[in-house]
């Protein structure tokens, strides 16, 4: 008797979901959220590495993200998979996954007990891509809310007008007879681009790590263009006027530089900034990217009717700030989360 | 004003020198005459007069934008540039108008007289008539400082090429003082009215550092040795009766130096010297924090000229008897100025002496010794060379001696600025003392881009305090901190003042446990000459 009042008042005093240093983790339902360390049940938000990592021994995603997950994590992960909206049980915690915008398979974690509901929403942005499931808000009581991008001075042009400019930079390029060599994270962006530039633009070809994605996407029925794969034996005549697409990591390598004649584009929001531009030496930058920008982040944050906020990765602390002298109760966590736009090298 | 900002922003994303004359000479080719000027001006550290502060635009753009004070501050340490930081802030405009550069900085001049209202209204409604490109440049326009990636010797060369004028020449013409506002770039590279300026100093010719054996020069009689000093490198112009004295930054300091006026009426009209402005007694110069207390005063007062005079260690005579002879060999100019200057018999006008050795080795040896002369090295300077024009390989060579060197813990780390903008760049160093660590410098520069991206990854998520542009992070990391000299300080902490610290390398070999301490300083300044307050 004892023993379970006891084990009652701890319950009592424990949030649904807490921050620990393997993750953020429901223990009434005994599983972690995109934990940093191996557990044994990982509920993953989406399939890029800083959020699905190795070594845990069952993993949750949204359906369509199981072939990402085990093209990353290989084919021998014990993993289920559940489409969006629908609910699943732990020891009484209904879990459900909802779009969060930010590629194939990127899920916001709907967790609620007893009437009280938190979401964690991993990644997400606002803005339709045209390949992943929309945003979709969901109403809860405290949202765990990224952060990559909160600060007034990120925001995003209407992807409409910003692929004219990438498609017009192309064009002035071709003019020039230069290639265009446009860095995108492989799983996500890059795919984003392919969709829209598929119409504009013939002879696209991409790094290997583009195309092993991509295919694999087209296999699985996305509307994706087929791309040729650069392999040491393509001819250097393949290069002359074609659109490139490469990891951010194949920057200023052996590899890019045999694309001589080229201009490089760098695609990532951080490229808002000119500072940040002018050090990745970069002909052209982009600000595209598939995190809320400012006003995505309020916009999200208000559409979840929430009254409490933890602001994660990112400009966190000041985003919490923001929302706090606004009336909402928010504050900063600190997460093992990055930001796969300045991963370097993210193939390894 | 779209062509200027998409003239520099070509300018400030290119990685190309070609691609970036080829920009520029475009510009030259078909912007309108008017906004040519203002370019030259602007590109060559001519800032036009400023009618509104930053302090003001920043004030108007939190008005405009609605954003508490604290986040504007956080967006400005994030960019790095307060023109850059209000252009992404500002709404979208909602009155687009296009005029042409030079219609906006006459505006910017008219608002000389204007009420602070009168000003609030004009830079608010040209905002909202401005694109994102137009609102960046033209912010930049007043807050001033173009640092883009143009150096002046790239904007001479690009003119050269769309005006067909020799860029020696173009350097020289467009050097001096003239008002864009006023002048036509047509009047600007006419040779016959371009001479009308009697105060127009030649551009400076600067060294690269010598890299290899100075054997590798060929033999030592074919080398004029001079110390290397540290001062202000300047220009004595005597020209139509009037004395002029210019900074190598182009800047016109004849005021600042009473010391030099006797000779408005001792050197003859038509004389242009290049030399080293010092403070100066005894026969050997002061340390340089004496010529700190000179600088960016208007106003000498008769103790400070007691306590740093300065004199003007002559290097080379440019102009003699109203004709250029820069084109003659050093050998011939050298006679001519060693002849002047023991004419003039000035105690404010001195040459910098030769310093002969028989050999390459013998050399050396006497560079050892530059500490003791107040000098950073020595330079060597072919005898049989003209006077060029901006940094050249060849002829010049500066031959430092090694820096001091202390090992310190960072201790402070703070965001820098454009190229490294949201990134910790700027650090602050401390040494031990007991059990105490006494912070003593700054440092800025010396690490590699992937050395930056990673210290600034560990100061992310290692610094303890969260807001404000200063983190205090935890003593681990330890970096070699060279500088050139080091003087006693009652305005530093630690007692002593650096010359140009910067990082030399990151020691990650080194614990914290294993730094230096405030006492190897102590004994680095007595070493020096320099004593202890």
């Amino acid at each position: 008797m004892a023993a379970a009042m006891a084990f009652f008042c701890i319950f009592m005093y424990m949030e649904l979901l807490q921050f620990t240093d393997k993750g953020i983790w429901c223990a009434a339902g005994d599983f972690y959220i995109d934990p940093w360390k191996p557990v044994q049940r990982a509920v993953i938000t989406h399939a890029h590495s800083d959020h699905a990592r190795w070594g845990n021994q069952y993993y949750l995603c949204e359906q369509t993200s199981i072939p990402l997950l085990k093209l990353r994590l290989g084919p021998d992960i014990h993993v289920q998979g559940i489409a969006y909206g629908e609910s699943i049980y732990f020891n009484g915690v209904r879990l459900s996954l909802h779009p969060a915008g930010h590629m194939i398979g990127s899920a916001q974690v709907r967790v609620e007990l007893n009437g009280e509901i938190w979401v964690a929403s991993g990644d997400y942005k606002l803005e339709t891509d045209g390949i992943s499931a929309p945003f979709e808000p969901v109403r809860c009581h405290t949202f765990i809310t990224e952060s990559t991008f909160g600060l007034p001075i990120y925001r995003w042009e209407p992807q409409q007008q910003l692929f004219s400019r990438i498609t017009n930079w192309i064009y002035e390029n071709q003019q020039a007879n230069k290639a265009s060599v446009i860095t995108a994270y492989s799983l996500g962006k890059a795919q984003r681009l392919l969709f829209h530039l598929k119409d504009k633009v013939t002879r696209m070809m991409g790094h290997g790590a583009i195309t092993n994605v991509n295919d694999l996407l087209i296999e699985q029925g996305y509307p994706l263009p087929h791309i040729e794969r650069i392999t040491p034996d393509t001819p250097k005549a393949a290069f002359k006027n074609a659109v490139i697409i490469a990891p951010p990591s194949a920057d200023d390598s052996a590899w890019m530089r045999r694309f001589n004649p080229y201009s490089l584009g760098v695609c990532s929001g951080w490229m808002q900034v000119r500072g940040h531009m002018r050090r990745r030496n970069a002909d052209a930058g982009f600000a595209l990217s598939d995190h809320a920008d400012w006003n995505g982040l309020l916009e999200a944050v208000a559409a979840t009717g929430a009254t409490r906020v933890y602001a994660t990765h990112g400009f966190s602390s000041v985003f919490a700030r923001y929302l706090s002298e606004k009336g909402i109760d928010a504050r900063e966590v600190s997460t093992a989360y990055g930001d796969e736009e300045t991963i370097t090298n993210p193939e390894t | 004003m779209q062509q200027f900002a998409q003239l520099v922003k070509v300018l400030s994303n290119s990685t190309k020198t070609n691609e970036k004359l080829e920009a520029l000479s475009q510009y030259f080719a078909t912007a309108p005459d008017k906004d040519k000027t203002w370019v030259l001006a602007l590109f060559s550290g001519r800032r036009p007069k400023r009618t509104v502060n930053s302090t003001q635009l920043k004030t108007w753009c939190i008005q405009a934008t609605g954003l508490p004070e604290w986040l504007f501050n956080e967006c400005y340490l994030t960019v790095g540039d307060l023109a850059e930081t209000i252009a992404l802030l500002l709404p979208p405009r909602t009155h687009p108008a296009s005029h042409p550069l030079h219609y906006w900085l006459q505006q910017l001049q008219l608002l000389e007289k204007a009420t602070e209202a009168e000003k609030q209204t004009f830079i608010l409604q040209t905002w909202d008539t401005l694109d994102d490109g137009e609102r960046f440049v033209f912010n930049k326009l007043i807050t001033g400082g173009f640092r883009i990636g143009v150096s002046q010797k790239m904007m001479v060369n690009a003119l050269a090429k769309t005006y067909d004028i020799p860029a020696a020449t173009l350097s020289h013409m467009i050097s001096g003082s003239w008002d864009p506002g006023t002048v036509t770039i047509e009047a600007l590279l006419h040779q016959s009215t371009s001479g009308a300026d009697a105060s127009r100093p030649y551009p400076f010719y600067l060294a690269y550092a010598l890299e290899e054996a100075p054997a590798s020069l060929g033999p030592i009689e074919a080398w004029q040795a001079e110390w290397k000093w540290d001062g202000i490198r300047g220009q004595i112009i005597k020209r139509e009766g009037q004395l002029f004295v210019w900074s190598r930054g182009e800047e016109l300091i004849t005021d600042k130096f009473p010391e030099f006026i006797p000779l408005t009426n001792t050197l003859p009209d038509g004389t242009v010297i290049d030399g080293e402005i010092l403070t100066y007694a005894n026969e050997r110069p002061l340390p340089f924090q004496t010529l700190q207390t000179r600088i960016g005063r208007k106003n000498v007062t008769r103790k400070q000229l007691q306590e740093a005079p300065v004199a003007f260690l002559s290097y080379d005579l440019l102009e003699w008897e109203g004709a250029d002879i820069r084109e003659k060999p050093l050998i011939e100019r050298r006679t001519l100025l060693t002849q002047l200057i023991h004419m003039q018999q000035q105690p404010a006008l001195l040459l910098s002496p030769e310093v002969t050795a028989a050999s390459w080795d013998n050399l050396a040896q006497i560079r050892e010794l530059a500490r003791d002369q107040v000098s950073e090295g020595l330079m060597l300077k072919k005898r049989s060379a003209p006077y060029q024009v901006g940094r050249k390989r060849g002829d010049w060579w500066k031959w430092k001696i090694d820096p001091y060197t202390i090992d310190a813990v960072m201790i402070y780390a703070q965001k820098g600025h454009g190229r490294r903008s949201n990134l910790y760049t700027d650090y602050t160093f401390a040494v031990k003392d007991g059990d105490q660590l006494v912070p003593f410098t700054k440092a800025y520069s010396g690490l590699t881009d992937k050395e930056i991206a990673e210290v600034d990854n560990w100061i992310k998520r290692h610094s303890l305090e969260k807001f404000g542009p200063v983190r205090t992070v935890q003593p681990q990391l330890v970096f070699e901190i060279a500088f050139e000299g080091i003087a006693a300080s009652n305005r530093h902490k630690s007692g002593v003042a650096l010359r140009f610290p910067r990082i030399n390398r990151w020691r990650q070999d080194k614990p914290v446990a294993e730094i230096n301490t405030l006492d190897d300083l102590k004994a680095l300044l007595r070493q020096s000459g320099g004593m202890e307050i």
